[in-house]
């Protein structure tokens, strides 16, 4: 799709993508660490993507193939909404194949296929302050990153261990980057903490918070945890009833009013791969009402 | 022998109105310093001054720390003297809950300095709490409790083990027996008299309280008015005091 | 066999066709012009130009219109529209002593030098509703009854005095060192639409937030002073609303040019003395100013603004919400208070599977205490 030419390639004015360069290259030169950035008003509600839109703003030029993506499917309402503002805006080519695109705007996962060098994860992020559920004052938790004063943070988890018998944390789990700075890697499910030591750039846009942070390539990404109760990527004991994937996330799927329910892979482009290329296994029957699990 | 704590001409004021002022001395590892005085003394001033939670005007608040020596505190970068506070200072608050998080449980309260120290184990976090909770004669049951539900007495032991749990070298105390009931208070200075002594601690304690001072403190300080007008081994001063101030005190005192 | 929801783009195609539909409604009812809208629905212009911080009535119609009158919908429209716009440079400090006012009150003195000019005001309507109204496009039926109106007006709302006769209220207790001097300065006022937000947030910042907060938000903080949140003993030494002039230097010409003018409701508030035994006791100031006839914004902004100079005033923090700068200036934008509120329609189940997953993970192993099945 060509460009409209009414407004700039890719809609921010280049003296805002500068802005936002400037705060991508502190953020990558201090990993993990909150940069504030004049977050612009965009055309789209805040809480809906504009820091992420922001970001990938910055970063396309017109030779980049970019795919959007949201809860892992690339035709979710808003990741549709948000590829058509760019084929608008900018003209890019766009793709729904992971590994075709150079530019990946993500809200809430992390794809399956692991990404190279060369591309760039932009994360769409909510409230970017680990610490802000435990300490709501802006002048408290920047103190506190300052000074590396996470003690809070732990009692967090310690808490949890005490009341639930387990961290209770199950989204944005909260790690350490480069052994320094404490973040929060957006709303990914745990399972996909793992992913976040990859070999591409992973950039975080929150427009509403006005902040940017990042995460270079092959950085030392620790998920918080103690000694004694390691941290766990856990996921539903199921595999994909379309692709017979064990080893992906999943999306559970209520299939009948008497509760019957079946999972399918979250990463819609991941799981259509494994169809097309005959590895997939499917099951057949929807699994019955969901009973304890052991 | 170096003293621990050395202070030299302190001074804070109010605009016109003098906090404390021309205060000095020195503190020895082991040793109890008591500073009494009535409301309005300075005694709360001084005792935020030399914790660092208060900016004095002028003078030398000098600490001998592990690795650097005598280090004068108030020219400490903060991130240092953070760490200072974690580690080897302690403050006891006259009000506990200003010393304690409400909404997290005793253990948590407990372990909150270890953790933000560097300790990683669930298991023996769990165990040094439950091991203060005890020294500090609060049934270990109660460690997933919230401060909340304690009373006022044990609020306070809790307190004491939230900041003795990381083994300080110097903890300031203000009014840590005030607003408590008489038997409570007496429980809490055994206590106190007792840990200051396993853990060979030194401690600034300021208080209105003279019984406090004869039980706890090794040394005496009284202060009118932002000045020092008397000091020295606290039996000497309460037994033999020269100051027309500190006679009235000791005399004010209601014979048990 | 199950097939995975596509057609997300289809889905969105129809639904912007019927809203285009619903925005127009019936198409035997006459469509709204955005004159009528400048004109007759001109309070909600004014907020939305306020809110929007853009002040283009045209435009903020053409919002209206185009919201379907969700005025937050059309503040958003604004803000949008705004961001794209060049900075060509900025005016010369807008002087409000020089307004040409149709409204200007004071409830601190009964009379005063230019007097108290009612203007066009709703504060003593009776609240009734007028169902006159609802015949439309008809001439006024009773032209005799207007020209009565006509007169009564004229003698509370005089037609407007030169500005050399409104002198401000706050001039007369300055006179006397009665209230506190607004100390003036040269220094260039922060803009928070090109700088992230940082607090703690000076004076300028903070009005700058307050004027082009939420109304609503900004009324109910400034109400929660009255009811004893952080009380400041408001009184409205002056309100007045009227036109001023924008004037800025353009550097090609060399000298000032008039480029237009706006109309500002600016509320004045005299609140709370302090003073001590060494200090003179004098009253304190609030300050509100909004663009457009946005009485009850400006008064609001005044009390809220004076609520948050509790510190540099040496008062108590009483622990009141009006008083935290954080927790005012932080919500008080409807933009981004919509945004993250209405993302919550937005598909989270991937978040909610975790948390689902989790909950039945505790609740196994609260019921299975002892087993070694718990691996």
């Amino acid at each position: 799709m060509t460009q409209d030419t009414r407004s700039n390639f890719a809609y921010l004015d280049e003296q805002t993508k500068r802005m936002i360069r400037r705060a991508l290259l502190k953020a990558m030169a201090i990993p993990g660490y909150q940069v504030p950035f004049a977050s612009r008003e965009m055309p789209m509600p805040y809480g809906w993507g504009t820091g992420g839109v922001q970001v990938s703003a910055a970063c396309l030029t017109p030779d980049d193939t970019l795919k959007v993506i949201d809860q892992g499917a690339d035709d979710t309402t808003n990741a549709v909404s948000i590829r058509k503002f760019f084929e608008t805006t900018a003209g890019v080519a766009t793709t729904e194949r992971t590994a075709a695109a150079s530019i990946i705007q993500t809200r809430h996962r992390i794809p399956e296929e692991p990404l190279k060098a060369g591309q760039i994860l932009v994360y769409q992020v909510p409230i970017p302050e680990p610490l802000r559920f435990l300490e709501p004052r802006e002048t408290e938790t920047r103190k506190m990153h300052a000074l590396q004063d996470y003690g809070l943070m732990h009692v967090k988890l310690y808490e949890d261990i005490a009341r639930h018998g387990n961290i209770a944390t199950s989204y944005a789990y909260p790690v350490k980057v480069q052994g320094r700075y404490v973040m929060d890697p957006s709303p990914i499910p745990k399972f996909d903490n793992p992913k976040l030591r990859m070999a591409a750039i992973q950039l975080f846009g929150a427009g509403r918070e006005q902040r940017i942070y990042a995460i270079p390539p092959f950085s030392d990404v620790v998920s918080l945890d103690f000694d004694d109760h390691p941290f766990e990527p856990s996921k539903a004991n199921h595999a994909c009833t379309l692709c017979g994937a064990e080893h992906t996330y999943l999306d559970e799927v209520i299939v009948d009013d008497a509760g019957g329910r079946m999972f399918v892979c979250s990463d819609t482009d991941y799981c259509a791969t494994r169809q097309a290329a005959g590895t997939a296994s499917p099951q057949t029957a929807p699994s019955q009402p969901h009973e304890a699990q052991p | 022998m170096t003293p621990l704590f050395s202070v030299r001409d302190l001074r804070k004021t109010y605009g016109g109105r003098i906090g404390c002022t021309d205060v000095s001395f020195d503190l020895y590892p082991g040793e109890v310093m008591g500073i009494v005085g009535e409301s309005g003394s300075g005694k709360s001033t001084l005792l935020n001054c030399l914790a660092g939670h208060l900016a004095p005007d002028a003078g030398q608040v000098m600490y001998d720390t592990r690795h650097n020596g005598m280090v004068d505190t108030l020219r400490m970068a903060e991130p240092e003297r953070r760490m200072l506070g974690r580690t080897d200072w302690a403050f006891v608050h006259q009000n506990a809950r200003d010393g304690l998080r409400m909404s997290v449980s005793a253990g948590g309260n407990v372990g909150e300095r270890l953790m933000a120290v560097g300790a990683r184990h669930y298991g023996q976090i769990r165990a040094a709490a439950t091991d203060w909770l005890e020294r500090v004669e609060i049934d270990a049951g109660r460690i997933d409790d919230r401060p909340s539900a304690f009373s006022g007495g044990m609020q306070q032991r809790l307190q004491i083990a939230r900041n003795l749990v990381t083994g300080p070298r110097l903890v300031f105390m203000d009014e840590p027996t005030g607003g408590l009931d008489v038997s409570v208070q007496a429980r809490l200075l055994d206590l106190l008299r007792g840990l200051v002594r396993d853990m060979g601690l030194s401690a600034i304690i300021v208080t209105h309280d003279l019984a406090v001072v004869r039980l706890l403190a090794d040394r005496l300080m009284v202060m009118k008015g932002g000045h020092v007008v008397e000091s020295g081994l606290t039996d000497q001063v309460l037994d033999d005091p020269q100051h027309g101030y500190t006679q009235l005190l000791v005399s004010s005192v209601l014979q048990a | 066999m199950y097939v995975a929801v596509k057609g997300g783009e289809r889905a969105i195609d129809n639904a912007h066709a019927w809203l285009a539909e619903e925005r127009r409604g019936p198409s035997d009812i006459a469509e709204l012009s955005i004159a009528q809208i400048r004109h007759q629905l001109a309070l909600a212009v004014n907020r939305v130009m306020a809110e929007g911080s853009l002040y283009d009535p045209d435009l903020a119609a053409l919002a209206i219109k185009q919201a379907r009158g969700d005025l937050i919908e059309a503040i958003f429209l604004i803000r949008a529209y705004r961001t794209t716009l060049p900075r060509i440079g900025h005016s010369h400090p807008i002087d409000t002593g020089a307004m040409a006012c149709d409204r200007r009150i004071s409830a601190t003195f009964k009379d005063l030098p230019g007097g108290q000019v009612l203007g066009p005001t709703f504060d003593y309507t009776h609240r009734l509703l007028d169902f006159k109204l609802m015949a439309e496009g008809q001439a006024p039926a009773d032209a005799d009854a207007d020209a009565d109106a006509a007169a009564a007006s004229t003698q509370t709302a005089s037609p407007t005095p030169a500005p050399a006769t409104m002198p401000r209220v706050s001039a007369f207790l300055n006179r006397d060192g009665l209230i506190q001097d607004e100390a003036p300065s040269a220094a260039t006022p922060p803009d928070m639409t090109r700088q992230p937000m940082e607090y703690p947030a000076d004076r300028p910042l903070r009005l700058q937030a307050l004027t082009r907060g939420d109304e609503g938000f900004v009324l109910g903080m400034a109400y929660s002073t009255q009811r004893g949140y952080g009380r400041n003993h408001p009184f409205v030494g002056e309100l007045r609303i009227g036109t001023v002039v924008v004037e800025m230097d353009i550097p090609e010409l060399g000298f000032c040019v008039e480029i237009g003018e706006i109309t500002l409701t600016e509320c004045e508030t005299v609140n709370q003395f302090t003073g001590s035994k060494t200090e003179p006791a004098q009253f304190t100031r609030g300050y509100g100013l909004v663009f457009g006839q946005t009485e009850r914004k400006a008064i609001s902004m005044a009390l809220v603004d004076r609520a948050l100079r509790w510190e540099e005033l040496g008062e108590d923090n009483m622990g009141a919400p009006a008083q935290d700068a954080e927790f005012v200036l932080s919500h008080a934008d409807n933009i981004q208070a919509t945004g993250f509120l209405e993302h919550i329609k937005l598909p989270h189940y991937v978040d909610f599977q975790s948390e689902l997953e989790l909950v039945r993970k505790l609740r196994a192993e609260a019921s299975t205490p002892f087993s070694e099945a718990a691996e």
